[in-house]
């Protein structure tokens, strides 16, 4: 099994870390014909509008949406779900939109508000400590959308939609890799 | 800080990585920045290259336009504060920017300290020529690093000798046993610790980006490929022939810098670049790298 990692911006290297000390291959995708040759991608943390630029330059943009529609299993981490969702509150850009929500970026506000909370996480025995950074905040999801955990205030942040995670915080940078294994149970 | 906000801190720069940091001076400026794929703005009163041709005291930003920048964007929003200067660096919090860079473009307010950055909740970004400063800085507070080059030139040298310093260090430490990082400590000045860490991640234990004179798509691609983890450009963009275009190329060069094709065609036909300085021509006592170590 191969996961790709959107390979421009970002959480990448932590992304691969937690990866490879599950004895997972990576790879980073970063043109259309990389999307061929992975069992599922992550869309790692970083700047969402950075990312769109990206994929649109190198020709990654529509065929990734093809690549989703098809089945092929997503791990959204932060900017990965604003990247997916149906609608973005309070910015003009551009989503893929293949994910049942809308969002608001930086719905927590800025860099003064992140945080780390310990979060229940359905399925999970012990609590996860969760990692958000300039986090966007899930509004509302499509009725197809489980939501899998809440923050403290109510707000979903583990959302799954089938194939696709969208997760609004960061287990990247934590030692915790229960997340990551659900996902790549999930592709067997 | 406690330990939460070092991992939110330190984590908010390993979000950045891969990305080109703008130097802004209006919101109209940190828009164009947000469309060519900035990763975030840097707001300031002047760009480098003006601040070295006005002379006089370079300050923190006027509150008013931090305020726009951030009304505009819906990227982060640093800005500069003077070197030692804890009252900056309190108002800037107060208006609650993502990052501060304690900055050695803006004349220093205190050439013997550094601000304690751990007594804040924001992160700082500080610069660096070796892994001495670097890691100085860290253990002040800092949570990103970036090489301080020469800024406001348009020329590259200094950043390439700071990250290839940098680099080279990290090699030096990571090849010690662990009895000989004593003496390194002693004599780069710095916490054992940090020493250990670095040998450990081979490695700074924070994200280290370029900055200082980068000026086009191929030198920030060249930072890249010398090791940064991304590209800070102050007067690069806003000194140029046409700045939107020269941003969107600068950015898309760094997330392909492995792509010599790629950067090729985006250097085409740019228009020029801002006019570059030498560095040899520059007096010591102005160049703006000496301050702060």
């Amino acid at each position: 099994m191969k996961i790709g990692i959107l390979g421009f911006q970002g959480s990448i290297e932590e992304h691969e870390a937690t990866l490879h000390s599950l004895e997972i291959e990576t790879y980073r995708v970063k043109t259309k014909e990389d999307l061929n040759v992975i069992d599922g991608l992550i869309l790692p943390g970083g700047e969402s509008t950075h990312m769109l630029m990206a994929m649109k330059f190198n020709g990654l943009y529509d065929a990734l949406k093809e690549k989703i529609n098809s089945n092929l299993p997503i791990f959204a981490t932060c900017a990965g779900v604003v990247l997916l969702s149906r609608s973005i509150e309070n910015s003009e850009q551009e989503s893929i939109g293949v994910l049942d929500a809308v969002v608001s970026r930086n719905g927590y506000g800025p860099q003064y508000f992140s945080f780390i909370e310990e979060v229940k996480i359905e399925g999970f025995k012990k609590e996860f400590r969760a990692v958000f950074i300039r986090a966007p905040i899930v509004r509302s999801v499509g009725t197809q959308v489980k939501v899998l955990a809440r923050d403290k205030m109510g707000n979903p942040i583990f959302i799954k939609q089938n194939h696709i995670f969208g997760l609004t915080f960061h287990p990247e940078l934590t030692k915790d890799d229960r997340l990551h294994k659900l996902f790549i149970e999930t592709i067997h | 800080m406690d330990n939460n906000r070092v991992v939110t801190n330190r984590g908010l720069a390993q979000m950045l990585k891969g990305g080109v940091i703008m130097d802004v001076t209006t919101a109209e400026q940190a828009l164009v920045a947000q469309k060519a794929g900035a990763i975030a703005v840097m707001a300031l009163e002047r760009v480098p290259a003006d601040i070295r041709k006005a002379g006089g005291v370079a300050r923190m930003c006027d509150p008013l336009k931090v305020k726009e920048i951030q009304k505009a964007v819906t990227i982060p929003v640093m800005a500069k504060c003077r070197i030692g200067h804890i009252t900056e660096a309190r108002v800037l919090e107060a208006l609650h920017v993502d990052y501060i860079d304690e900055s050695e473009v803006l004349t220093p307010a205190d050439e013997e300290n550094h601000i304690d950055k751990l007594q804040f909740k924001i992160p700082f970004v500080c610069g660096c020529r070796n892994i001495g400063e670097a890691l100085r800085r860290i253990s002040e507070g800092a949570s990103m690093i970036r090489t301080k080059g020469e800024a406001g030139t348009g020329n590259v040298v200094e950043a390439v000798r700071h990250m290839r310093k940098v680099q080279a260090q990290i090699r030096w430490i990571a090849s010690m046993q662990d009895d000989e990082l004593f003496t390194a400590a002693k004599e780069l000045q710095v916490p054992i610790s940090l020493l250990h860490e670095v040998k450990k991640q081979k490695r700074l234990p924070v994200v280290n980006f370029a900055a200082g004179g980068i000026a086009t798509p191929s030198d920030a691609a060249l930072m890249m490929h010398l090791g940064a983890d991304g590209v800070f450009v102050g007067s690069g963009i806003f000194k140029s022939d046409n700045p939107t275009v020269m941003a969107n190329a600068i950015v898309k060069a760094v997330a392909n810098w492995d792509k010599p094709e790629v950067i090729s065609s985006i250097s085409m036909g740019l228009g020029d670049a801002m006019k570059g300085l030498d560095i040899h021509l520059i007096d010591k006592k102005d160049r703006l790298s000496e301050r702060g170590n």
